[in-house]
């Protein structure tokens, strides 16, 4: 088989050696190329998650930070000075420090943990496991789009730590605000910095995307065609798609800013008048900048929602033991979803002064969006009808995930209308639009994917208590902190503020501002209840005494429990049929790997 | 030490939590895995409905708690039209919301895995997926159709008669210019900015429409004139923001932008209809424009014609405070006005 002989190769170029490794592939592996600079599509998977989980808890961090402020605005919390020094005298964070936290908080949960942590985790453990291939189409690009992350991610932390602090322009980093050192203390080194690693970053993604496409396009295995392969291969396909088109778009706009900042360069700049002094640029668009990063950040939100979107169907499935409603028509709204995210980053710019002609368009593709979403939401209701559901953790975030993707999504048609934007632009409604909808969504999804594919990772389970009491605490809280940000929106209330007291208009909402801010600390700690049960199972959970514990028709589940780099000891097995036969023709589930029988009704 | 207690008290709830998911985890395996998994659907079954129940009256009670505190009406005409939407966007999105939520956790309850019961094999059937694939698409075509023609009233042009009004951002707040009686504002360039000779806006003293431009600590408006916002920024991306008027517009350096409306209430009479003694109108700047963004406040005061007229009479010109030898050219520019130090202090 090519794969094989991909694989092969790849391994023979590394470790130097000409031994031929027989199928089983027991070679030995020494700790660094096992653990370290692994090949092996599992491992990799595993670095990218726990890399995730690392960058989650300090994101989410900093939002309790920055909560602390915004409950408890006169509140002095003298650890807080322990922890952060001269950005936060006196036990209160600064507003230099307050920014720094929010535009962190926005770019970690983005771009560190929800993409390269999601899609980075389950591309990576998927693909190959569920199109029957022994591993990606390049190992090598694979672990080198790990190192990227790694280095990225590196790069990041460092700034966090420069004496001027990291970036502070918000996490979509506007310029002139982000260009230029005299308007914030963060638009110092900490910008560089930040570019710095985003441009690693997009490296990182290009080389995991390319990757990723390529797999599942040449490497399935025997007699998986496209239309039998699960709603998860479909999901990362589009996401893949989706990074490898936009975020080269993405590193433009950073390129340009890196040259207005250092190379007298006028991209985005012009009549400014900074610092007592007029600068020299002129003839720049501000707003060119925000055409560069949305062309990215529209088609981002479905980079991390579309993974979460394909792991919960394949959850719902299988835990309602019941096929997918519509398969045809979730890969078409997934096709429709993917074309769309490009053809409407302009929504995030109706204010700008954008011609309102043009902005008309925008409107009508965005709320069109609102079909192939509905007719996912619809599927996932009616396989879940008349099913036979067990509430395994994973199913319970799946159905979490169908709640919160409708609560937010349908606030998407609020902002997505032009006329009501113009109201509630860059207010808490915004805030609680995204943070449901791609947040609070796409961490169930990959909450839904960790219970459900955990014990593939580890052949252990976690533990089901933990994981109910972290789903109950997650999904209540989660409703309590955000829901009541769609009335401080109405209100008009505006995000990115440190302080809200001077304000007539906006400081009714003392009290609740506190309370969200309790929940939100609470929501956090169960969220630390989740990483203690997650690393705590990899060594003493519950372990795995078969090789399929759901009952899944999947190929995956056709490796063994602790399956080698390769995966499949023998041959690869061959596919005859969809990935969904759940309760058909009387039987709980039949394999894909089983041929269609004489007798056996058609789907 | 309270706050060591308080890691204290946190980490022995993490013990507790974790002995007693250790100890279930050990009861299930004695009971048989199947017999577990029937208690624990049961419990989750249960808690699924009983979310769905008190979510359902939660979101009432929130609405009931907080709709006092929001939209109230609008202030500005064009910004009913905004809020009709809302209201016609809130019961189309309200209704499917609540549809939507009820199928899900009931159909999860109801579904929940019992002894005996199959699961039914229903992978796919047209006409339902043809049902709310064009169902959505109608209602969405409503919105959208709704939207543009609001969007396109909001967007015209200012009508002719419509008042002008400069608002220019910088760190950390906002320059107000009127045109003065000739109702054209000047000619201005950011070159030509000198704090120091009273000039933050670099207004170009060779063209005669400066002479008669004014600059002014707050934003005042004649109550059912249109006024038209000439919106600029000096350094960074700022934003108008105008909550109670439902507009908003970027303050983009180098491109400048305009919104307009009409205002319906005086602030007099807002004062009145939101028995708040303290409503004012403001201005928030409602894009990140660094460290002092949440401290950009502008006020804005709608009045009488009188009152504006008063208010108007008793501004000094730009051009007078520019070139304090030349004042007496401008006779109508009382030297040591009060106003006149704020805006002196307000472009510093």
């Amino acid at each position: 088989m090519s794969n094989e002989a991909t694989l092969h190769s790849q391994q023979e170029v590394m470790h130097g050696a000409h031994d031929h490794h027989d199928h089983e592939h027991h070679h030995e592996d020494s700790f660094i190329s096992k653990y370290v600079f692994s090949m092996d599509h599992k491992m990799i998977a595993k670095q990218f998650l726990i890399t995730g989980i690392v960058w989650a808890i300090i994101g989410a961090f900093f939002s309790v930070l920055f909560r602390l402020q915004l409950g408890f605005p006169d509140a002095t919390f003298p650890w807080l000075e322990s922890i952060l020094g001269h950005w936060a005298k006196g036990g209160r964070i600064t507003p230099e420090a307050y920014y720094a936290l929010v535009t962190m908080h926005g770019t970690i949960l983005v771009f560190f943990v929800l993409t390269a942590g999601l899609s980075g985790t389950f591309s990576n453990l998927l693909i190959p496991l569920q199109v029957g291939a022994r591993d990606m189409a390049s190992p090598f690009m694979n672990c080198l789009s790990y190192w990227f992350f790694f280095l990225a991610s590196l790069v990041m932390m460092a700034s966090l730590f420069v004496q001027t602090g990291p970036a502070s322009g918000g996490w979509t980093m506007y310029p002139p605000l982000s260009a230029l050192g005299d308007a914030s203390i963060g638009s110092k080194i900490g910008v560089d910095l930040w570019l710095t690693s985003m441009a690693l970053f997009v490296v990182s993604q290009l080389l995991g995307g390319l990757n990723y496409i390529s797999t599942l396009l040449n490497m399935r295995t025997k007699g998986m065609s496209m239309t039998k392969m699960p709603l998860t291969i479909w999901s990362f396909f589009f996401t893949a798609v989706l990074g490898v088109l936009s975020f080269p778009v993405l590193l433009s706009g950073f390129i340009l800013l890196l040259m207005d900042r250092h190379a007298g360069t006028s991209f985005y700049l012009s009549d400014i008048f900074i610092a007592g002094k007029a600068l020299a640029n002129e003839g720049g668009s501000a707003i060119l900048y925000q055409h560069l990063f949305w062309f990215l950040g529209h088609p981002e939100v479905y980079i991390i929602i579309l993974p979460a979107m394909g792991m919960v169907s394949e959850v719902l499935a299988v835990s309602s033991r019941k096929p997918i409603f519509g398969y045809l028509a979730m890969i078409g709204s997934l096709f429709a979803i993917c074309i769309l995210a490009f053809l409407v980053w302009a929504h995030h710019m109706f204010v700008t002064g954008l011609n309102p002609f043009l902005g008309a368009f925008f409107v009508l593709l965005t709320l069109l969006i609102a079909v192939p979403s509905a007719i996912k939401v619809f599927n996932w209701l009616t396989t879940i009808w008349k099913g036979n559901i067990r509430f395994t953790p994973a199913a319970l975030f799946s159905i979490g995930f169908v709640s919160t993707f409708i609560s937010g999504g349908l606030t998407g048609i609020w902002l997505g209308n032009s006329s009501i934007d113009i109201h509630l632009h860059d207010t808490y409604f915004v805030i609680a639009h995204f943070h449901i909808v791609m947040g609070v969504s796409a961490f169930f999804g990959m909450f839904a994917g960790i219970y459900h594919w955990f014990p593939k990772m580890y052949g252990r389970f976690m533990n089901n208590t933990i994981g109910y009491i972290h789903f109950w605490v997650t999904l209540i809280g989660a409703y309590l902190i955000f829901w009541p940000m769609h009335y401080e929106g109405m209100a008009g209330m505006p995000r990115r503020y440190f302080d809200y007291s001077s304000w007539t208009s906006f400081n009714q909402f003392g009290g609740l501002n506190a309370f969200i801010s309790i929940v939100v600390i609470l929501v956090f700690a169960t969220q630390l209840l989740f990483v203690f049960n997650f690393f705590y199972s990899i060594f003493k959970g519950r372990k795995l005494t078969e090789q399929n514990p759901w009952n899944a028709t999947t190929l995956e589940w056709t490796t063994p429990i602790h399956a080698g780099h390769g995966n499949w000891p023998g041959e690869i097995p061959e596919v005859h049929r969809w990935a969904y036969d759940y309760s058909k023709d009387g039987r709980d589930f039949i394999p894909q790997t089983e041929p269609i029988g004489p007798n056996e009704s058609a789907h | 030490m309270s706050g060591f207690l308080a890691v204290l008290v946190i980490v022995l709830i993490f013990i507790v939590i974790f002995q007693i998911a250790k100890a279930s985890e050990y009861v299930s395996i004695l009971k048989g895995e199947k017999k577990a998994r029937q208690q624990s659907n049961r419990i989750n079954g249960f808690l699924l409905i009983a979310f769905l129940v008190l979510g359902l009256i939660g979101v009432y009670y929130c609405n009931d708690l907080l709709k006092g505190k929001i939209l109230g009406e609008s202030a500005s005409v064009q910004g009913e039209g905004v809020d009709t939407l809302i209201y016609v966007t809130l019961a189309i999105t309200g209704i499917v919301f609540v549809i939507t939520q009820i199928l899900l956790f009931w159909f999860a309850f109801k579904y929940q895995e019992k002894e005996g019961q199959k699961a039914f094999y229903f992978p796919h059937n047209n006409k339902l997926e043809v049902i709310w694939t064009v169902i959505p698409a109608i209602a969405l075509t409503v919105l959208v159709a709704f939207g543009l023609k609001h969007w396109f009233q909001l967007t015209s042009d200012a009508p002719k008669d419509a008042a002008v009004v400069e608002v220019t951002g910088k760190q950390f707040n906002w320059l107000i210019r009127y045109p003065g009686k000739d109702g054209q504002l000047g000619r201005r360039d950011f070159k030509k900015i000198d704090e120091a000779a009273s000039n933050p806006l670099g207004m170009d003293w060779d063209d005669q429409l400066s002479k008669d431009d004014f600059m002014a600590t707050e934003v005042h408006l004649v109550v059912g004139k249109p006024v038209k916002f000439v919106i600029g920024s000096r350094d960074v991306i700022h934003d108008v923001g105008l909550p109670q008027f439902r507009m908003k517009m970027d303050a983009v350096p180098g491109i400048p932008t305009t919104l307009w409306f009409t205002p319906k209430y005086t602030t007099k009479q807002m004062k009145e209809k939101t028995g708040n003694p303290d409503f004012t109108y403001e201005i928030s700047c409602d894009q990140m424009c660094g460290s002092g963004h949440y401290s950009m406040r502008g006020v804005i005061v709608v009045e009488t014609q009188e009152e504006y007229d008063a208010w108007v009479a008793k501004q000094p010109l730009q051009y007078s405070l520019a070139h304090p030898a030349a004042a007496p050219a401008t006779p109508e520019a009382p030297k040591a006005d009060s106003t006149q130090k704020t805006v002196a202090a307000n472009i510093k």
